[in-house]
């Protein structure tokens, strides 16, 4: 029986399209959720934690042997601690292979002896506490020689203790650490105005960059390269200028301003509040109005220039055509520019970290992750941080992706 | 407000004052001596100027040609526009009475092309702002961008005590030869720069294979197939780029610290190109979906596979993309800073970025810190400046990556 009705569902050619699809992004696909899903994941994780920078080693025990004495009074070490001062071990038992040619005299408890192999088993092992096992041994021959033999293999150690980040003990800890107090709303705060004036301020600039390079003229490619400079230097080397050049001891600028006679005494930039938060704007406006440049300027050169011609016919002034054509023409790429910078900037941490390393009133929600998790070594707080930072950004991509799908027709 | 005999003055005043503190300051980096402009009488000396310009419409009029000229030598008299201090060498303040003159003469000129004495139209008067305010705009992205790097530059030629003496003296005394470069030469003895450089180098270009190695199938996948939860995936490459670096980092930071991967380069490896991938296949497939599909199917016809068509089709016809990939992704991984400084902490490991952080101590000097950033900084400039071509693109297709 042939059926007559058309195929429904999948066909056979579509789903082996499919399958090579899948098989071409597998690599893609994998390599990212380990570095960026995996991670993401393991961040809402810790942030349920008590997890400090100290329980990244995980107590364990820590074993050393040698070989001690000489003549007839030779006997093997072995003597073992707790890595950790207040944790306890669980389950510590040691093994070993005594090499051929050493004769194990009498072993006491917790040790037994069977052939040629040792074992013992301690038990708990409390926090800083150590224990020290001598073997009575005989060896025929030359105890020099043995004694790299018997120091070169590795007796093996087993016990762990409590794992903090793979048990299920959960708290709110570090969320009620991370909203307690003021500083939080102080830390959000910044970070908006860090955010909005650094994103808008970028945008001003490069427009008016755009509009002066709109035009052709001999030596535009070479300025359009040097205006680009700002983005592409690495971001180390323009933020250690940065600092260099603002420096209230030994800076450039200082001393331009004091001979000047702007200013009697050096300014200090990146150390006074409020002056520091305006400095790491005024920084990140300048490193990135060459983004928004290169695009505005791509943009304005796409458009139709038989529309200014119209323009120039109905009698319109230059401010005319501007406000009249430019800017509508552009507020698509301004306002994906706008969203774009908006998130990468409420990302941005290298910059402030680098310029003020988040004193003087510029700690961002980004900059407060590092300080939470290894100034003061609190992991999971800064994890806390992290989680609300994602937080935010899924509010934010939402918005994004119901303005710019249509923008841009992603 | 629309009269040439108002709005020369004014547009003339600001402009004097614009150029009265551009060549201050330039003057002050170039020589170290006191150059201080002032405004008031700038204003004053700038509205006589704009006046004649405007009242004497030939370009090279002989009273224009006077007002420049006078412009120039009042700033010898403590009156002009310019204040030159007094231990200043004869040729910087020769220099500063041409330079105000000769520019002023010809930007006013520019500015105000044109311009009639009396009633403006609209159009007059709009492009005369504009013209003032495209000359404005350039001295000062000229500047804002010049001044960091010339700062850079002439800093690491600098010793510590000139540098705390004048902060502003950037001179550079040729006759030391190459005991100008010391401070290069020392990161290069004493601090293992070589080897920074060499490690940045392997491993940024390490980063720019695997990142092409996986994003190229992928891209083509995205842009040539059809299946399911296609758009979800071209979606999710978007949100990737959303993520904070400092969010991921700390997670990488515990497992790599667990796993021993901490404080190796394999470790940086790994990580590097899957910051890149999303990037690099949304640049990919965007240009995927602008090569004609007939070659391709021609291909399948004639008997080759998938891949082999990838390999022998797409990938040539795609080679000036595929140089702004490489370019921009090779710029992402030399300039990481984030990742290089929590993962790496044995000093024979550091890629540049993470050694320049390395010098900025108290201890160190800092005219090697500023070398160092010298370093980090020329060999990008180099690419860019030999292939701003497919940087641009590769820049602008990257969307907006920070």
């Amino acid at each position: 029986m042939t059926s007559t009705t058309p195929p429904t569902g999948t066909g056979a050619l579509a789903k082996r399209e499919a399958r090579l699809a899948w098989t071409l992004l597998a690599p893609t696909v994998i390599s990212v959720s380990l570095v960026v899903i995996l991670p993401l994941l393991a961040i809402f994780w810790i942030s349920f934690k008590p997890f400090t920078l100290s329980d990244l080693r995980p107590p364990a025990p820590v074993v050393r042997e040698s070989l001690r004495g000489s003549g007839d009074d030779l006997r093997i070490e072995y003597r073992l601690r707790n890595s950790s001062q207040e944790i306890a071990i669980d389950g510590v038992t040691l093994s070993d292979v005594l090499p051929d040619g050493v004769v194990a005299g009498e072993v006491a408890a917790p040790c037994v002896l069977d052939g040629q192999e040792l074992f013992c088993d301690f038990g708990t092992l409390e926090g800083g506490q150590r224990e020290r096992i001598r073997i009575p041994v005989a060896i025929d021959g030359d105890p020099e020689s043995f004694e790299d033999v018997v120091e070169t293999s590795e007796p093996r150690v087993t016990g762990s203790g409590p794992n903090v980040l793979t048990n299920l003990d959960f708290s709110l800890e570090n969320y009620a650490r991370v909203f307690d107090g003021s500083e939080f709303w102080g830390v959000l705060w910044v970070t908006l105005f860090y955010t909005v004036f650094g994103t808008v301020g970028a945008l001003v600039m490069g427009l008016f960059a755009a509009l002066l390079l709109n035009k052709s003229f001999k030596g535009q490619g070479f300025i359009r390269g040097l205006y680009l400079f700002p983005y592409v230097a690495p971001v180390i080397a323009v933020a250690f200028t940065w600092v260099t050049l603002f420096d209230p001891f030994s800076g450039s600028a200082n001393a331009l301003l004091i001979q000047m006679g702007l200013t009697n005494a050096p300014i200090n930039f990146f150390g006074e509040r409020p002056l520091a938060l305006i400095m790491v704007t005024v920084f990140e406006i300048w490193r990135y109005f060459p983004l928004s440049f290169l695009f505005i300027l791509a943009r304005m050169q796409s458009i139709d220039s038989s529309m200014y011609e119209a323009a120039d016919m109905d009698g319109a002034s230059p401010f005319q055509k501007f406000w009249l054509l430019s800017i509508p023409q552009l507020l698509g790429i301004l306002s994906v520019l706008f969203l774009l910078r908006f998130i990468w900037t409420f990302n941005k941490f290298d910059d402030i970290f680098l310029l003020t390393g988040g004193n003087a009133g510029t700690r961002t929600l980004t900059v407060n992750v590092y300080e939470q998790a290894f100034a003061i070594s609190n992991i999971g707080a800064g994890a806390a941080v992290a989680v609300v930072i994602l937080l935010c950004l899924i509010a934010f991509s939402f918005v994004f992706f119901r303005y710019i799908s249509r923008e841009e027709g992603l | 407000m629309r009269k040439g005999y108002i709005t020369g003055p004014v547009l003339g005043a600001l402009w004097l004052v614009i150029i009265a503190s551009t060549i201050a300051v330039t003057m002050s980096f170039a020589t170290g001596a006191t150059f201080r402009p002032q405004v008031g009488l700038g204003l004053v000396w700038g509205a006589v100027a704009g006046l004649t310009y405007v009242a004497f419409p030939a370009r090279h009029a002989p009273a224009r040609l006077a007002v420049s000229v006078l412009l120039g030598l009042s700033c010898l008299s403590g009156l002009g526009p310019v204040l030159i201090g007094p231990d200043t060498s004869v040729q910087a303040s020769f220099i500063t009475i041409i330079a105000v003159a000769v520019v002023m003469h010809l930007s006013l000129a520019e500015i105000l092309k044109e311009l009639p004495f009396a009633e403006l139209t609209r159009h007059e008067f709009e492009d005369a702002v504009i013209r003032f305010c495209t000359g404005f705009g350039y001295i000062f992205f000229t500047a804002i961008v010049v001044i960091p790097f010339y700062v850079m530059v002439m800093t690491s030629l600098k010793s510590q005590q000139a540098l705390l003496q004048n902060p502003l003296d950037f001179s550079v005394d040729l006759s030391q030869g190459t005991a100008l470069f010391r401070s290069y030469t020392e990161l290069f003895r004493d601090f293992n720069f070589g080897t920074y450089l060499w490690t940045s180098f392997y491993v940024s270009v390490l980063t720019v294979f695997i990142t092409l190695l996986f994003s190229v199938p992928g891209a083509y996948a995205v842009a040539r197939f059809r299946f399911k939860g296609q758009k979800a995936f071209s979606r999710s490459i978007l949100l990737i780029y959303m993520v904070p670096m400092i969010v991921l980092a700390l997670p990488i930071y515990i497992a790599f610290s667990i796993t021993g991967l901490r404080n190796s380069i394999l470790g940086i490896v790994m990580v590097y190109p899957v910051t890149t991938i999303p990037v690099a296949l949304y640049m990919l497939q965007g240009y995927f979906r602008g090569l004609p599909t007939e070659v391709e199917e021609a291909g399948l016809m004639d008997g080759l596979s998938r891949l082999a068509v990838i390999w022998k089709i797409t990938l040539p016809l795609s080679l000036p993309a595929l140089a702004s990939v490489s370019l921009y992704v090779f710029m992402i991984a030399w300039n990481e800073f984030l990742l290089a400084f929590m993962l790496l902490d044995d000093p024979s490991k550091f890629t540049l970025t993470r050694g320049v952080t390395m010098l900025n101590s108290s201890e160190i000097p800092r005219q090697h810190l500023m070398a160092g950033a010298v370093i980090a900084t020329l060999p990008i400039m180099a690419l860019f400046l030999g292939l701003e071509r497919f940087m641009t693109k590769g820049l602008t297709a990257g969307s907006v990556k920070g």
